[in-house]
């Protein structure tokens, strides 16, 4: 692997040098908050960024977006025809994303692009983006990504890792994806690599050690659904929610959305739109009929397919990066640390 | 890369109201591009289609038509909603989309060699249908062992496809089992009770060559498993079709979850013994 070194100086440089080429996306602070965006001309990545308030999985799956479109005009060919809404997938590159953001769009990966069906909006943002990580030195409180499969130095996903050494980046090069966007930037200042990775293991090891909080799947897989979805704590976690949908809203795992028509004169759009299972609309069908109808259900299916039914289906770890954004963001506090615990230990009554 | 998402274009050629109350129609649709038609035929009984009206959504609804008739698909549907009461006030001619055919069907390449009970009730019974057509079809008939059919509605004209099934009622390779929970038509020559009960009175016992297929009203399959268990049918020999809401219905969008199994697509067919291991989220 070669690690390339990159002067701090020559950043802002590198950047705008990559932008005639790439459409470019990183952390600006807007407001009170960091979000992910385009970044214009004269923007730069916010590479001194904590978490951004919601994960960079927009970029590719857009919290709306118009997928088909017809015109409804009946004097025309092709009235009522719904066809391909046409969009730009040049190249473009997300800069500064978290390794545990990374690794979910991995995961949302698994949804979209399956060997049945591909969903073409998604797969070909994918392929159309680049993805420079930034390791993270200083985890915050809310980070426990070190317990699920990725961690604050983790690679999947990334086709380039920074690292911030002060001075410097020391960039990872993972991928041609990767080679190819540092190529384009101008960053190709080669250093003594096996100094580097000593580098690098030494930061991962104090970052690692730095995050606080853990969570046990150990014991998931083999847990069996039903004695868990009938486990005797769920009343309990569900008693405070409010079904504000805040925890699926920020999580960069959660994929879930709706479609919907919208019409303005004769020119008619279907648009997919984030949709979470916290709200009852979400499963109630056109009877009246609602197989999730109480909150207590709701709360249930959200964990349950993070850290149960995804586990099973998938055998590719749980749904959860660990990036601690609904636990920081939930208005009455409910803990996925805590329900992953519980479930992990969970031991049914055996005495019925 | 195929998209999913878009339906097949076509035109209404046919309403036909289907019950008495009105609130069930018929629709025949024709296929604007013959490759499109080429394509959606190879779906199989049991699967469903997105009926897409533009400027309004989509609907997952069972196919009511055959594989093995060509040339058109025909689906019935239940005014209920905000698509389906669209889709009633549409007439012959407008435009509009399939999207399909999606999900799973029944396991016909098991039930070769089989007898297979079928138990239907009110307005469920539109793939059933298409799999008795199916099977009926004399270049299949030969492959499967003794077809019986229970199904029933509130009343005989709530019933689907009544002149099929009086139809039916006069073959000699179909034994069919029509009921109605009640009625004043003196002439009324078939059964009267609910399904369940026609279910334990009519339907063979269970030997290890026999399975039923189920769909109907939750609270008709709930109470039809029992009658099945008295014949001796195990979970493995019950097989059912469910509905969730669905949107994409390629398993992406999320909402039609039973435990880790999707609906639209890892069913909506499943065995009872499959339910079984799942969360009841129906």
């Amino acid at each position: 692997m070669k690690v390339i070194k990159i002067n701090k100086k020559d950043w802002e440089n590198g950047i705008n040098q990559s932008k005639k080429e790439y459409q470019l996306f990183g952390p600006v602070k807007e407001k009170d908050n960091y979000i992910f965006k385009k970044l214009q001309l004269d923007e730069y990545p916010d590479m001194e960024h904590k978490d951004t308030l919601v994960s960079p999985k927009s970029i590719l799956f857009p919290q709306t977006e118009k997928i088909l479109q017809t015109n409804l005009d009946e004097s025309i060919d092709d009235h009522h025809i719904m066809k391909q809404v046409k969009k730009d997938y040049s190249k473009r590159a997300v800069i500064s994303i978290k390794p545990y953001d990374a690794k979910a769009i991995q995961i949302l990966n698994l949804n979209f692009d399956t060997d049945e069906y591909k969903d073409p909006y998604w797969c070909e943002a994918y392929k159309a983006t680049t993805f420079i990580g930034l390791a993270v030195n200083n985890p915050s409180v809310f980070d426990f990504s070190s317990s699920t499969n990725t961690g604050p130095f983790a690679e999947q996903g990334l086709d380039v890792l920074l690292i911030d050494c002060s001075k410097e980046y020391l960039a990872k090069v993972l991928t041609d994806k990767g080679q190819a966007f540092l190529d384009v930037a101008g960053f190709n200042q080669e250093t003594d690599n096996k100094k580097a990775i000593e580098i690098i293991n030494n930061m991962k090891k104090k970052a690692e050690n730095a995050i606080s909080s853990q969570i046990s799947t150990q014991n998931l897989k083999d847990k069996n659904t039903l004695d868990l979805y009938e486990a005797p704590f769920w009343d309990d976690i569900a008693f405070s929610c409010i079904n504000c949908g805040t925890c699926s809203f920020v999580c960069p795992t959660c994929w879930c959305f709706d479609i919907q028509d919208e019409t303005k004169g004769n020119l008619s759009y279907r648009i997919r739109n984030w949709d979470t299972c916290m709200s009852p609309l979400f499963t109630l069908h056109a009877s009246g009929h609602n197989p999730r109808g109480e909150k207590t259900m709701r709360v249930r299916q959200r964990f349950m397919h993070k850290l149960k039914y995804f586990l099973d289906k998938y055998d590719n770890g749980i749904m959860c990066v660990g990036c601690g954004r609904c636990v920081k963001l939930c208005p009455v506090n409910i803990d996925i640390r805590k329900v992953c615990n519980l479930m992990n230990s969970h031991e049914p009554d055996t005495d019925n | 890369m195929e998209n999913p998402y878009i339906p097949y274009p076509v035109v209404i050629d046919d309403i036909k109201i289907a019950t008495e109350d009105k609130s069930l129609k018929t629709f025949k649709f024709v296929f604007l591009n013959k490759q499109d038609e080429k394509k959606f035929s190879l779906y199989k009984a049991g699967q469903f289609a997105e009926l897409s009206i533009p400027g309004i959504g989509e609907i997952p609804i069972g196919i009511a038509s055959s594989p093995v008739e060509k040339g058109f698909v025909k689906f019935t549907v239940f005014k209920t909603g905000v698509v389906t009461s669209h889709l009633h006030n549409m007439k012959v001619g407008d435009i509009m989309g399939i999207r399909g055919p999606l999900g799973n069907w029944y396991p016909w390449d098991m039930l070769k060699g089989k007898n297979v009970v079928i138990i239907g009730g009110g307005f469920a019974f539109t793939t059933l249908r298409s799999s008795i057509i199916y099977m009926l079809d004399p270049a299949n008939r030969s492959q499967f062992g003794n077809i019986d059919v229970v199904y029933g509605a509130r009343t005989p004209g709530m019933l689907l496809y009544r002149d099929e099934l009086y139809e039916w009622e006069t073959r000699d390779d179909i034994n069919m089992h029509i009921t109605v929970d009640g009625t004043n038509d003196s002439d009324w020559k078939y059964n009267v009770g609910f399904v369940p009960a026609i279910v334990e009175k009519k339907a063979p016992k269970a030997d290890l060559n026999t399975y039923a297929i189920v769909c109907g009203p939750p609270i008709m399959i709930k109470f039809t498993e029992p009658a099945l268990k008295k014949l001796g049918y195990n979970e493995k020999q019950i097989i059912m079709s469910l509905e969730n809401r669905m949107k994409c219905g390629i398993g992406m969008c999320g909402r039609c979850n039973i435990g880790k199994e999707l609906v639209c697509k890892d069913g909506p067919v499943f065995t009872l013994e499959e339910i079984n291991k799942t969360p009841k989220e129906y």
